[in-house]
């Protein structure tokens, strides 16, 4: 893949903080509308690359770009889904206003939000629930309404950072399909950091694992396997256990 | 409904210093029984001179913590964000913040003379500075999540105050507000006591150099009263203002 139909480049990335590296030697890049899951132990800086990418940290050497450009900082192109989603919603706001946060940061008119928001909440199952409050709302509800506001921003690129981590298994799978459709429809670029190896296989076009302390490339695998994907077909196919045993002893090397 | 047991004790207390006055017996230069202040208190409402005298002690009490509590807040803001102000100003602030804001007087009195202007001053210096510190403790808690959603937004720094800190920290500077006002009418009523002839302050030193208690007991009781409704009012605008909130915080249920 040519650096210019990139959607997103790392380039002999490397980043220390306080003299200590975070990570070192990072290179890949991303094409239009692909889905990479990047897989690692805790502390092997997976959340350090996409915070690279959102522009709020910056690399001590080498280059990330984002379109062709260098990161400079954040950009409204690009939308980062925290895991943390009880503390990256506004808690005095209702789930409509939270959305509204990013129609306003656009700049979209007041008489324009309500009909943009509508539709937002309902991609993500939401309808209903547009007057309630964030603590109103159960885990996997606040993570579609942070998942609803970051499509507001109409990004190109979507960064998830363990987005499904603190959700139970049931929610989880119907919040990963949801994902699926949402940036199929979008064709959105995601980069999805994970740690769990299923998941990644099951989201993603090609998977990134990563060593820790500190991180660096361990080994890129591409996913073949067909979409729409199904929890429980894609789950049982023979390429998919293939690569499950495959990444399974590459983690196992990684942790070794 | 069971408030009304809250008005027994103070009213039991006036039964008792009226008893007591009148059992006693006589009359005194120094104290009064509470009909006489009662009847006091009726006098100076109807004659308007009560009316003036509040006006005057809340009109520069709005004013002193408008100053200072917006000065307060503003600069608490400014120093919450930036590390590099902190360590600019941390020693300024350390030696001005103790000073009794009443050691003031004289030299507020000194540079404005009589009226309005010097007490405003000292009301101000003296709500500054627990609007500014609270404010900054408030801004420094915010969470940093919060201020990075409203990074990746790109929004600007005055656009993240609006929105996200000024928001997230307002059940704090509500705090800081309760405090700064109940502080303000404190350094009103000193400086009408001590330097400035105008207001509530001013109206108890003449009724104490007129030897008239019983209005002295008038003015004392309404000036509590004043202090019991503007707590009251606040906490009204609180529970108004964050009642239509899904969060409940607990944590400043002073």
């Amino acid at each position: 893949m040519s650096s210019g139909s990139a959607a997103l480049e790392f380039e002999a990335v490397g980043l220390e903080l306080g003299g200590r590296p975070i990570v070192q030697s990072i290179e890949f890049t991303v094409g239009h509308g692909e889905f990479v899951c990047v897989i690692g132990a805790s502390g092997c800086g997976k959340t350090t690359l996409l915070r690279l990418l959102a522009g709020l940290l910056s690399p001590t050497t080498g280059r990330v770009r984002l379109g062709g450009r260098q990161v400079a900082g954040p950009s409204r192109d690009v939308a980062f889904v925290f895991q943390d989603y009880g503390r990256a919603l506004l808690p005095w706001r209702t789930a409509a206003g939270n959305v509204s946060l990013a129609l306003e940061a656009v700049g979209v008119p007041t008489a324009e939000r309500a009909q943009r928001i509508a539709p937002l909440l309902a991609k993500v199952g939401l309808g209903d629930h547009a007057e309630k409050y964030p603590s109103q709302l159960s885990g996997g509800m606040q993570q579609r309404l942070q998942i609803a506001r970051c499509l507001a921003q109409d990004p190109t690129v979507l960064l998830m950072d363990e987005p499904f981590g603190a959700l139970d298994a049931m929610t989880r799978q119907s919040l990963q399909d949801e994902v699926l459709r949402i940036v199929a429809e979008q064709r959105a670029t995601v980069l999805f950091v994970t740690h769990d190896l299923e998941e990644a296989l099951y989201l993603g076009d090609r998977v990134i694992a990563l060593y820790s302390n500190p991180g660096r490339m361990a080994r890129v695998l591409d996913i073949p396997l067909p979409r729409p994907r199904n929890q429980l077909t894609t789950r049982e196919h023979p390429e998919f256990l293939r690569l499950r045993r495959e990444l399974f002893t590459v983690m196992e090397e990684i942790h070794a | 409904m069971t408030r009304w047991r809250g008005i027994v004790v103070p009213l039991a207390l006036l039964a008792l210093a009226e008893v007591a006055f009148r059992t006693g017996g006589g009359t005194s230069d120094s104290l009064a029984p509470p009909s006489r202040a009662i009847a006091a208190l009726w006098a100076v409402l109807t004659d308007g001179s009560l009316i003036v005298g509040t006006a005057q002690t809340l009109g520069t009490m709005l004013a002193g913590l408008a100053l200072g509590g917006l000065g307060g807040l503003a600069a608490g803001i400014a120093l919450g964000f930036s590390d590099l102000l902190r360590r600019f100003t941390f020693l300024t602030i350390e030696m001005l913040r103790p000073i009794p804001s009443v050691a003031l007087l004289p030299l507020s009195l000194l540079v404005f003379g009589f009226g309005h202007r010097m007490e405003i001053a000292v009301i101000a210096f003296a709500t500054f500075w627990p609007s500014l510190i609270l404010t900054q403790s408030a801004v420094v808690q915010i969470e940093p999540r919060l201020i990075e959603v409203a990074r990746m937004l790109r929004f600007t720094r005055l656009q993240i105050a609006w929105k996200i800190v000024l928001p997230a920290a307002a059940p704090r500077l509500m705090t800081a507000l309760r405090l700064a006002a109940g502080l303000a009418l404190v350094v009103a009523v000193t400086a009408e006591i001590v330097s400035n002839p105008q207001g509530l302050g001013h109206d108890l030193m003449i009724a104490q150099e007129t030897l008239r208690p019983e209005r002295m007991f008038a003015v004392l009781f309404w000036v509590g009263l004043l202090g019991w409704g503007k707590n009251a009012a606040l906490l009204a605008l609180e529970r108004w203002l964050f009642a239509c909130r899904g969060e409940v915080d607990t944590s400043i249920a002073t």
